[in-house]
């Protein structure tokens, strides 16, 4: 055994998966330790706010001390951030087509091209060709390069609850800024929200748990029911094998993932837990396992040490598990890293059409890959809502398979590079 | 010869039987799930009647109609006759269609968009993973990992990344359907160029994912086949690489036809999954919509249509192998 694991363990195919595949786990495990929120709970009024870090408005215009800092290209970073390189093209697009000749127009000079943009602009005035929705543009712009070049500070006011009179303050001078660490309210959204406001990082983390939870189940029942039934038609032989066959046959002719499709159906929405859809993808993937151990069965049946035990008057039982179980355990062992990682998939497939675990309790990968769909955070762009969770099935269930052909470089030396 | 017509009629034999439980069990399953689509259709057809008996003379119409009102056995054999007969009866989501018109106007998008693809992706994939066998080295290296990433990638995730990155981004391909939506099918080059940049997506989704696959399993294979006493002994005699690594991917061959064969039937549950991403009005989205419509002669004559698909090509392959290679039919001869 323990030369089996020494072996196992200097495969660097093996040890690379092995590794990605415990990094997972304990992220799933440490990072709810540390960030205690709830993975469910909604927090943005809105959906798909862009992945960063958001510090409360209130509490920087309210911070007692205001530090002033004269930095050179603070104004010109401020006009950059309203007016890029797009919009003065723009600009001078309007420009050129109210009249103004080009060879006047320099779109590096921001205070002559605003103050040509100021005297020009007339939002009323029409230009062939040009749709509505540019007019709106241009109309947008003109509100936002409003005021852009002046220096003065922002007033602060507030209601005054006798009168209901504003009253003034205080100023914020362009120069005021805030040390990040004296604003109480800071959240960071290292990959923003999602459709329903939810902070996508805790959601992910808590749904690869529950994902790998529903691989676990899927996994091993599968692997039991094939196992049991592949021992017994490859051991047993006769009727039973007959039987089995045929029952493998069957699933073979039906896809088991359109079987899949109506037992999650019939089931109902309402009664769909993650446990539940774990099962029935358990029952219904054990067919290739069951077919793998028989052949594996098949080829040991007549073995000296089997015949041996045989002659000696043990059990059935006694010579499948000390004389057939050990010598298939390396390959079994795989089989179940396989369905693993394939059941991890069929719940992400079934999530997708929307017969999934019911959405209510628990996150799953598939779900938040359902929700990111049906909210069309791919065609928007909202790339932090879908890209994310696909990398990380991606990720479980390449470090699963590689961990799987490291075994079975191990196990099956002829394959060995 | 002989030899070869019992394992021809042992096998059908099995294939047969096969068929019948498959049949039974496609009519049987999709009849087990609750909920009543006759009630469905009288709802909506009878919306703002009031009058309670008119109702119930409507339901009792249909019920008479799709035969739903029989016991059990009875609509069995009532199926079967049918079935024999060619007719499916109708849709029930989809009424008044017949399932046959339903399934006519979905099978042809999904033979044409994974039989190319299915095949396309094993010929490149086993390709590649011959060379990599091969050539070793560097090109392994890098074809190894990555065909380990992009078979692990699911389908839709792999349909997905394309259609944000071609689709959405660079704007290259239609993002959902199976031709414009401006269009009505017909045989006009317009709609025939449509039909070919919407298939582009979905087509190089599927045949990505069975590269990945393919290459890693010839690889093994090959490489198994390369280490192979016949192998050494051909060098050792001074026959010409070219010469010997012919027979070696023949022998290596042999295993993945029949992973074609297996693929075959799991592509579908895969396609499922891919037509509903890019909306693609295929035998997928067919059973999606029938499943979630309750309707039973739909589910019922696409599963049986994708069964007979399987058992065919499952069958076809099981022969062709048999003749290839004369030790399966030993093997099979001697049970």
């Amino acid at each position: 055994m323990k030369h089996t694991l020494q072996q196992v363990f200097r495969s660097g195919k093996f040890v690379v998966g092995f590794s990605i595949f415990v990094a997972i786990l304990l992220i799933v495990i440490i990072y709810p330790l540390i960030i205690t929120d709830s993975p469910l709970e909604i927090i943005a009024q809105g959906t798909f706010f862009p992945p960063g870090i958001y510090v409360n408005a209130y509490d920087s215009i309210d911070s007692a001390t205001h530090y002033t800092l004269k930095l050179d290209d603070a104004a010109a970073k401020r006009i950059a951030s309203k007016l890029n390189e797009d919009d003065r093209l723009a600009m001078q697009e309007w420009l050129v087509a109210s009249g103004i000749p080009e060879n006047e127009i320099d779109t590096a000079d921001t205070p002559k091209l605003l103050d040509q943009w100021e005297n020009n602009f007339d939002p009323k005035k029409k230009i062939d060709g040009m749709t509505n929705a540019k007019r709106n543009y241009y109309i947008r712009l003109d509100a936002s390069v409003d005021g852009i070049l002046s220096t003065e500070g922002a007033i602060i006011a507030a209601k005054n609850p006798d009168t209901g009179a504003l009253e003034e303050k205080g100023i914020i001078e362009q120069s005021d800024y805030v040390n990040v660490r004296e604003v109480p309210n800071i959240r960071v959204l290292l990959l923003g929200t999602d459709n329903f406001g939810r902070d996508v990082l805790t959601e992910l983390v808590s749904a690869t748990g529950v994902s790998l939870q529903i691989g676990f189940v899927a996994g091993i029942v599968a692997t039991l029911i094939g196992l049991t039934l592949g021992l017994l038609a490859g051991y047993v032989g006769g009727l039973v094998d007959d039987a089995t066959m045929f029952v493998a046959n069957l699933f073979t002719v039906i896809p088991s993932f359109v079987l899949l499709v109506l037992i999650s159906f019939s089931i109902g929405q309402e009664k769909r837990g993650a446990t539940t859809i774990a099962v029935v993808i358990g029952l219904t993937s054990w067919v290739w396992t069951a077919r793998a151990v028989r052949s594996q069965v098949l080829s040991l049946r007549h073995r000296d040490h089997v015949n041996l035990s045989k002659l000696s008057g043990h059990s059935i039982v006694h010579i499948i598990l000390t004389d057939i179980l050990p010598y298939i355990a390396s390959y079994v062992v795989m089989a179940l890293i396989l369905q693993i990682s394939s059941g991890i998939l069929a719940e992400a497939g079934l999530s997708i059409l929307g017969l999934g675990p019911k959405t209510t309790e628990v996150p799953t990968l598939g779900l938040m890959m359902n929700w990111a769909m049906i909210y069309q955070s791919h065609i928007l762009g909202k790339w932090w809502a879908l890209f994310p969770v696909i990398f990380t099935i991606a990720l479980i269930s390449f470090s699963l398979n590689l961990m799987n052909t490291g075994l079975d470089q191990v196990f099956n030396p002829t394959i060995r590079d | 010869m002989k030899g070869y017509r019992k394992y021809f009629l042992n096998k059908l034999g099995w294939f047969s039987v096969t068929l019948v439980a498959a049949f039974l069990l496609n009519f049987i399953l999709p009849r087990l799930m609750p909920g009543d689509p006759v009630a469905a259709i009288v709802a909506r057809l009878a919306q703002g009647m009031s009058d309670a008996t008119g109702v119930q003379a409507i339901y009792q119409q249909y019920s008479d109609l799709f035969g739903t009102n029989k016991p059990m056995h009875e609509q069995f054999f009532l199926y079967v006759r049918n079935v024999a007969r060619g007719d499916f009866g109708f849709s029930f989501s989809q009424y008044p269609r017949t399932v046959a018109d339903v399934i006519a106007s979905s099978i042809w998008w999904t033979l044409i968009l994974q039989l190319p693809a299915i095949l396309v992706g094993w010929l490149i994939g086993n390709f590649l993973g011959a060379l990599a066998a091969y050539r070793k080295g560097i090109f392994d290296k890098i074809l190894m990992p990555f065909s380990i990433f992009a078979s692990g990638l699911p389908a839709f995730g792999m349909a997905i990344v394309l259609l944000v990155v071609l689709g959405v981004n660079l704007g290259w391909f239609p993002t959902s359907g199976g031709y414009g939506f401006d269009m009505i099918p017909n045989r006009s080059w317009d709609f025939l160029w449509s039909a070919f940049v919407h298939y582009q997506l979905p087509f190089w989704s599927i045949v990505l994912i069975i590269i990945g696959g393919q290459a890693i399993g010839m690889r093994s294979m090959a490489i198994y086949e390369l280490n192979a006493d016949y192998v050494k002994y051909a060098r050792f005699m001074g026959i010409k690489d070219r010469k010997i690594l012919r027979y070696v991917f023949r022998n290596a061959m042999l295993p993945q036809i029949t992973g074609l064969a297996l693929s075959i039937g799991t592509m579908v549950g895969g396609a499922l999954v891919a037509e509903t991403i890019f909306s693609y009005p295929g035998l997928g989205s067919t059973i999606l919509t029938a499943v979630k419509g309750g309707d039973y002669p739909l589910i019922s004559a696409t599963a049986l249509i994708i069964t007979l698909m399987v058992l065919i090509t499952t069958f076809i392959i099981e022969m062709l192998y048999g003749f290839i290679d004369p030790r399966i039919k030993a093997a099979q001869s001697e049970d």
